[in-house]
């Protein structure tokens, strides 16, 4: 499967500059491995150590959270668009 | 720099004070010029449309921050000022809903535009970073606008957050 993955400025580094970018898989694990293969500065910020989502980032299938879509499991169809979003808190403490 | 027209201030600045006690925060949408290595903005028809704007006769505050000698500045010319819910419905933290941040993006690209920052209340504290909001900066491109209820008026600032250090940057109103 094809998907379009839509790169955050903050990832855009590893991507250089480019903000859309193709990638190939089954599933959106499938995908961020191929992404990573063709962008390999991406790795440390999509996932942990332990081969985990990031918490501080959030991917998003289309219109929906992977969080709700089985995570890096969730599967993915052909012209699917997978949006990275950093998340964004703060706070006076 | 930030430059922002007067009514998008005064929308972030009615909504600190709605919110009260509660912290609140949105986000900014725009256009952004950023310096290449080269010291060549990547977008130099924006800085040209700075540049008419400055000889427009804006009017300035906030702490000037110069950019180098030579290089131009990196600049968000804020478009529209979109209020989000804090999720953490906290007087002192804040969180927007990873579905409002997508939808809001989505918002910016239809206009042709792009998320350029956030800004949020400090309800009792000063219009600067906390430790919290460097730790949690999620993209140094973007341009972090604090809003202080701690005095009797309210206060704005701006700043850069990157690696964990933070700039203060001019606040340009377009009146």
């Amino acid at each position: 499967m094809s998907v379009e993955v839509r790169v955050p400025t903050v990832l855009r580094p590893a991507t250089g500059g480019v903000a859309s970018v193709p990638a190939e898989g089954d599933t959106v694990g499938e995908v961020f491995e191929d992404l990573i293969g063709r962008h390999p500065g991406l790795k440390e910020q999509l996932l942990t150590d332990a081969g985990e989502l990031h918490r501080h980032l959030n991917v998003f299938l289309n219109d929906d959270d992977i969080r709700y879509l089985g995570k890096l499991d969730a599967k993915v169809a052909d012209g699917d668009t997978l949006t990275l979003m950093p998340a964004v808190a703060g706070g006076a403490l | 720099m930030l430059v922002i027209r007067k009514q998008d201030l005064q929308q972030i600045f009615s909504h600190a004070l709605d919110g009260y006690p509660l912290e609140v925060c949105g986000l900014l949408v725009g256009t952004e010029t950023v310096p290449s290595p080269a010291g060549q903005p990547e977008d130099q028809a924006a800085v040209d449309r700075l540049r008419q704007r400055s000889d427009a006769g804006l009017q300035a505050s906030g702490n000037p921050h110069e950019a180098e000698p030579g290089k131009p500045p990196a600049a968000a010319f804020v478009e529209l000022v979109v209020a989000t819910e804090n999720v953490a419905g906290s007087s002192r933290v804040y969180e927007i809903a990873p579905k409002a941040l997508l939808q809001v993006d989505r918002l910016a690209e239809s206009r042709g535009f792009q998320i350029v920052g956030v800004y949020h209340s400090h309800t009792h504290t000063e219009a600067k970073p906390s430790p919290t909001d460097i730790a949690k900066a999620p993209d140094p491109y973007w341009h972090y606008v604090l809003v202080s209820l701690r005095d009797v008026h309210p206060a704005l600032r701006s700043w850069k957050i990157e690696g964990g250090k933070i700039e203060e940057e001019k606040v340009v109103v377009k009146w």
